[in-house]
């Protein structure tokens, strides 16, 4: 997730006088790393193996600490805390709608307070940029929160006039224990989209961070606890997914999986949750998302949003405007403006507030970027600007822009996860409305046009779960995201983003005497 | 017991209960004048009027006494905030959304403050206006602090090759007409939804109570909301009511009170603007006892359903029905309730009733007792006024009451509890439903179809089954028939405070 806000501050900080901070404070110079074990019943537990994982800082490679390895034994322990705190008569089970409500809001408040060190832990972590993270990441964690906070009482059932002498009603139950899997490139945000619904609507969770970012959902959890949720309600254990995430995703006794992640991983989690007890399941998978350019946009707005969409965060985003389609009688020009502002980045440690770009977030990743930017140079793309690593330490690449890019190359066709922006050449709408949902992706697109009907038409077309005119990356709790086709299952954010944590049961009374 | 808003019965169990909070001795009132443009006022005529402690009946102090030119220097901040452009118009949903939080806040803060007041103006026992009332304020801002940013247009299918959607518009200046009863309460029903909507208000509290609100004037302004967007004007029904009611510039009202006035109010709407209308207004509730109840509970819901707050509330159960094999027990255990009831200082805590509100509330209340008495209803207890003070009248019991008595037909809103007898489930139905009100109903039986079937066939907006006054932020509550028009509370209250726009946009070609 991005948003193509950038270093601004989000406009309702303005309007809303004394809600907001006005300023990016300096993040933390010094700080220390307080929660490195498995949190399970509000609780701080080694790992029953005893084994433990390093993590590191991608800006520099440099180990942070090594924190409790929880497995299958662990997540075990957590799922039978999650249960016990989901029975029936269980504080958690009895609490009125309105307090988990207040308990979401105390978490957002917490948060808050502790804004400076989570984003700096962020950006440590994370190699994120840090005013990102503050206000980005941050801000939009505690806003998701406070607004599934008040869902809690709000989450309506129905009573429905059906056939016959029968009094009929639906009631909203919570799913039970939910599993969630949360991705790397936003560790905070991402729990945040998962805590909020699942908590609000009574649900228990157990959560496994990124093993490469596991440091601020641990300090969430002691948040959790300092919140007042009871013990077991949330639970969350780092690990890694061949073995803790697998055995989240094949638990018997877990009612429901939410994961954010690649495709690949995606289609195995829903493989093992088919095989072992059919447990409900979310997705939010990868991208390859069109962006398309008409000669009619603004195209100062269009060059820049374009440019946020995929370069924010390194490229490291689901939603990356990774193919740019650029109407024929533009396209140079097109061209010339997005190579001139990629140039304009300053890379570093992403704590230094001169800084655009931070590392890539890990080994593995920069090898595949730079092998996809390679594969674009030997199929023929014209490469504009960059196109290689940076520097010495840490996981750098330039910002990299490819010309000349056609539909078969690998570079427009896999997802690439990195500062690596491709554009394309497009002459009529047909063309490129065929040539845009020609992917199994379908998680975001771009339409930049001033003329009305072109947008309606455009955004009817397309097939993706959000679809951003003359903007790009623009996300808020209230509105439902996730994608079509292989780019997920599901909606997370907005009142869609409740149905994934709830079962519907319906309630029939045979009635001696009926009336409308 | 049932209470308002649940707050007795449904905290988390493992909840400990807080120390029981002081009221504030010698408390100085600090606000008394006319709110408008987040600054103080006086009134244009200079005049002021006396607001009294009805436990002592002794002035406590003057307050501005708002007329038709307040009225409309207030309709006018409240525009000029409403303007397109304006800081309130083009803030985010989810910032308004923060202030209403940021007020409950700040009521919490307060806390003690204002239900001292509230004892203080309105003669209410303070452990009742801290945790009811109080309760009911902040629990509600929070309810409707979360709806801002989740009240959603449609995108609608509509034929041919259009693109339908709607927006959910607040109206603009909302007019609100405040009660005496539960002077704060019924002010956050009326100010939440509106604000949480995006309306800005122009708000009259009842002339006998505006401490509370007036000082819930400073923490809007202390919370950061535009000025504008809260107005709260202190006056009389027949001026400064009158004046919001005929208002040519407010788009809505809402009054909270006797039907008598809602009816009033109704006709100078449609004299002047057609102002959209809600009212909540008078009840005469059945309290339906079935044999196969819980008779200690129905006893006590209905004992608390009537007496509550001086019986001074429109939900209040004037109309107990009981089964007749019980009829006889119930009457006597309800007698057994009613004795024991403590009358006196409000800021007392063991007082469970204070006095009535004025001296015109007082006279008619033992003006109705008397009508009882005349007209043949049994007299069980109580029938008179305490001997040794102002405004306090014994809790009231009459058995043997027959539909016909006066006291069987009017709002007495007062401490007195008319019991009737029933034979069957048919013949119930029936007299419940024989009057022009239907705002509440209670039904006591452990019988499931025998519930069901009296909650579809009575006429009114609420109905208990084995509860009394369960009101909750979340539930909608109205009136049907003359008790009142529209709801409060719950997501249905927002349609009350929104206009729907359709907006449809022609396409050149049809897309799926």
């Amino acid at each position: 997730m991005a948003t193509n806000e950038g270093q601004k501050i989000p406009e309702e900080e303005q309007t809303a006088a004394k809600l907001g901070e006005g300023t990016i404070p300096a993040p933390l110079k010094e700080w220390k790393i307080q929660y490195t074990k498995i949190f399970i019943n509000n609780e701080w537990h080694n790992s029953l193996s005893g084994k433990k994982f390093p993590v590191f800082n991608p800006a520099n490679e440099e180990k942070i600490c090594e924190v409790e390895e929880g497995d299958k034994e662990d997540v075990d322990k957590a799922v039978k805390a999650a249960r016990s705190a989901f029975q029936i008569g269980s504080p958690w089970r009895t609490m009125d709608a309105s307090e988990r409500g207040r308990l979401l809001n105390r978490l957002a408040d917490l948060i808050e307070r502790d804004r400076l060190l989570l984003a700096t832990l962020e950006s440590v972590n994370g190699g994120k940029v840090f005013s990102n993270a503050y206000l980005m990441d941050l801000g939009g964690c505690v806003k998701i929160l406070r607004y599934f906070a008040s869902w809690a009482d709000k989450n309506q059932g129905r009573t429905i006039p059906i056939d016959g002498k029968y009094f009929s009603y639906t009631r909203h139950e919570p799913v039970g224990v939910c599993g969630q899997i949360i991705p790397w490139n936003f560790p905070l945000l991402m729990l945040a989209w998962k805590l909020g619904p699942a908590l609000c609507c009574g649900n228990t969770v157990v959560v496994k961070p990124a093993e490469q970012t596991p440091l601020t959902a641990l300090h969430v959890a002691s948040l959790v606890k300092e919140a007042g949720f009871p013990p077991g309600v949330v639970n969350i254990v780092p690990g890694y997914g061949p073995t803790a995430g697998e055995a989240i995703s094949s638990h018997m006794n877990i009612d429901k999986v939410a994961f954010t992640g690649s495709t690949e991983v995606g289609l195995r989690i829903k493989e093992a949750a088919g095989k072992s007890n059919l447990k409900r399941v979310s997705l939010e998978l990868g991208g390859k998302s069109p962006c398309i350019v008409f000669a009619d946009s603004d195209m100062d707005t269009a060059v820049e949003f374009a440019h946020q969409g995929l370069f924010i965060h390194q490229g490291q985003t689901c939603t990356a405007a990774s193919r740019l389609f650029v109407e024929e009688s533009i396209y140079n020009e097109f061209v010339r403006r997005s190579v001139e502002r990629a140039k304009k980045y300053v890379l570093g440690n992403p704590l230094n507030q001169e800084v655009q770009q931070g590392p890539q977030i890990d080994k593995e990743q920069y090898t595949k970027i730079l092998d996809l930017i390679e594969s674009g140079k030997k199929e023929g793309a014209k490469l504009e600007c960059g196109g290689g690593p940076f520097g010495n330490k840490g996981y750098f690449i330039q910002p990299t822009v490819f010309s000349n890019v056609t539909d078969e190359m690998r570079i427009a066709k896999e997802e690439i996860f990195g500062p690596v922006q491709q554009i394309m050449k497009f002459k009529t709408i047909d063309e490129v409305i065929k040539r845009a949902n020609n992917t199994h992706y379908g998680l975001a697109a771009g339409i930049f046009t001033k003329d009305l009907d072109k947008a309606l038409t455009i955004s009817s077309a397309l097939q993706a779960g959000t679809v951003w005119v003359n903007c790009y990356g623009s996300f808020s709790p209230q509105t439902p995201f996730g994608g079509f086709k292989m780019s997920g299952n599901g909606r997370e954010m907005g009142e869609y983003g409740l149905h994934e944590y709830l079962e519907v049961k319906t309630v029939t009374v045979k009635i001696s005497e009926k009336n409308s | 017991m049932a209470t308002t808003n649940g707050t007795l019965e449904n905290g988390q169990p493992d909840k400990k209960m807080p120390p029981l909070p002081h009221p504030i001795r010698n408390l100085e009132v600090k606000h008394t004048k006319i709110f408008i443009n987040n600054e103080w006022h006086e009134s244009k005529s200079g005049k002021k009027f006396p607001t009294y402690n009805p436990s002592t009946v002794e002035k406590i102090c003057e307050v501005e006494e708002g007329d038709k030119p307040d009225i409309d220097k207030a309709v006018e901040a409240a525009k000029a905030a409403f303007q397109r452009g304006s800081l309130w118009r083009q803030m985010d949903a989810l910032s308004r959304g923060r202030l209403l939080h940021k007020l409950a806040d700040l009521m919490e803060r307060d806390r003690i403050i204002l239900a001292t007041l509230e004892t203080m103006d309105t003669g209410k026992p303070f452990l009742h206006a801290f945790f009811i009332d109080l309760e009911g304020c902040i629990k509600t801002l929070r309810y409707y602090a979360g709806w801002a940013d989740k009240i959603h247009g449609r995108t609608i299918p509509a034929d041919e090759n259009v693109v339908c959607f709607t927006r959910h518009e607040p109206i603009g200046v909302c007019g609100a007409i405040i009660p005496w009863n539960f002077p704060l309460m019924m002010l956050i029903w009326k100010m939440a939804p509106a604000l949480c909507c995006g309306n800005t208000i122009v708000i009259k509290p009842a002339e006998q109570t505006p401490l509370t609100s007036l000082y819930l004037g400073s923490l809007i302004k202390e919370v950061g909301f535009p000025p504008g967007v809260v107005n709260i004007v202190p006056g009389y029904g027949p001026t400064a009511g009158a004046a919001i009611s005929s208002h040519p510039k407010i788009d809505k009202i809402a009054f909270t009170g006797s039907t008598e006035v809602g009816k009033l109010i109704k006709e100078a709407a449609s004299k002047s603007n057609l102002k959209r209308v809600t009212l909540e207004l008078g009840g005469k509730n059945p309290c339906i006892v079935c044999a196969d109840a819980d008779l200690d509970l129905a006893v006590e819901c209905a004992h608390q359903g009537v007496f509550f707050n001086q019986g001074q509330c429109c939900t209040a159960a004037s109309r107990v029905f009981v089964e007749e094999q019980i009829y006889p027990e119930f009457v006597k255990r309800s007698v057994e309730y009613a004795k024991k009831r403590l009358v006196g200082d409000p800021f007392d805590v063991k007082t469970e009733q204070g006095p009535q509100i004025d001296q015109k509330q007082f006279d008619k209340i033992l003006d109705l007792i008397e009508s009882g008495k005349k007209e043949g209803a049994k007299l069980e207890y109580g029938g008179s006024a305490m001997e040794d003070r102002g405004l306090f009248i014994k809790p009231t019991v009459f058995s043997e009451v027959t539909d016909n008595m006066r006291i069987a037909k009017e709002e007495i809103f007062g401490p007195v509890q008319p019991i009737m007898k029933f034979k069957n489930i048919e013949e119930v139905i029936k007299r419940a439903n024989s009057i022009e009100y239907g705002l509440t109903a209670a039904v006591f039986t452990k019988n499931l179809d025998k519930a069901l079937k009296l909650a579809s066939a009575l006429e009114s907006g609420t109905v208990w089954i084995n509860c009394y006054n369960a009101i909750y932020a979340q539930a909608p509550f109205g009136g049907f028939k003359m008790s009142g028009n529209g709801r409060e509370l719950g997501e249905y209250a927002l349609a009350e405070y929104t206009e729907v726009k359709t907006v449809t946009i022609k396409l050149n070609e049809k897309n799926h």
